[in-house]
């Protein structure tokens, strides 16, 4: 028994509603980030996963060297640092002000 | 049992398990150690899919760079109310739900959808003496019709607001 695309996707999946799990249940801020940051490489192992498995489509043609799948994860490599460190100042800017990174407590933009 | 075919099941038990691990434990600093875990195996991953590219990034963005950003947040501040530092809300279960819910249908409608592209065999060698990390050089910088240079240089430009936003963000004033 091979590896097939299946393999990689139901990881991904699986890695994905760990994250989700973390990004919603979670009340420290830092904890929700961490959640997402899992969620963010589900995905990436997706796209790679068709990048490696797209090689030859029904009429023969050759697709090895179009790796747009990786492409795509570098670009959401580099977005989910922009993002980690724009958070992350969220976060500490946060607490300075209210001495607190429990999402339950911060609720100023609750209507 | 081939060779890559265990070294996926082996890589792939320990990223759930960190990955479990990262969301269940009750101290934080334990949860971004357990995060350095779930990415050097999500690195181990990309191996196996031929791609060493995204691994070395992988490995020098992830665990070198946004952990270590994760473990000085998590000093530079502190939780207070409770025993645990790495709580879980009064409606985590519903959380779970929702989660497992979208787990099972994203993987239902992954098993039964039929994929534009093969789903065994994997990649073919690529043509010639070019690499993997040659290939992606190629399609992000040489001007041909179907590289990736302008999303490449606005890239640039999001990770610069980013630096500015971060420090306009977590200035003391």
């Amino acid at each position: 028994m091979g590896l097939s695309l299946n393999h990689f996707l139901v990881l991904g999946a699986m890695l994905f509603c760990i994250g989700l799990y973390g990004a919603i249940a979670k009340r420290n801020a830092i904890a929700v980030l961490m959640g997402i940051e899992i969620m963010l490489n589900a995905v990436n192992i997706t796209m790679v996963a068709f990048s490696f498995y797209n090689h030859v489509n029904a009429n023969g043609v050759n697709y090895s060297g179009l790796l747009t799948g990786q492409i795509f994860a570098i670009f959401i490599i580099t977005v989910a640092a922009a993002e980690a460190a724009v958070a992350l100042a969220m976060v500490i800017s946060i607490y300075r002000k209210r001495n607190t990174v429990d999402v339950s407590d911060i609720d100023m933009m609750k209507w | 049992m081939d060779f890559a075919t265990l070294v996926f099941w082996i890589v792939a038990v320990i990223l759930i398990g960190a990955a479990l691990a990262v969301v269940g434990l009750r101290n934080i600093v334990h949860s971004a150690l357990a995060l350095v875990i779930v990415f050097a195996m999500a690195a181990g991953i990309y191996l196996l899919l031929n791609a060493e590219f995204i691994a070395i990034v992988q490995i020098l963005i992830y665990v070198g760079a946004i952990t270590i950003l994760i473990l000085f947040a998590i000093m530079l501040t502190r939780v207070t109310s409770g025993q645990s530092t790495n709580p879980v809300s009064k409606q985590w279960w519903l959380g779970a739900i929702v989660s497992i819910l979208i787990g099972v249908g994203i993987i239902y409608a992954e098993m039964n959808s039929s994929h534009a592209v093969a789903t065994v065999g994997g990649s073919s060698p690529l043509p010639g003496n070019v690499s993997n990390v040659v290939r992606i050089g190629q399609l992000l910088y040489s001007p041909s019709s179907y590289s990736y240079v302008l999303p490449f240089e606005v890239a640039s430009l999001v990770l610069l607001v980013a630096i500015v936003g971060a420090i306009v963000i977590g200035r003391e004033d």
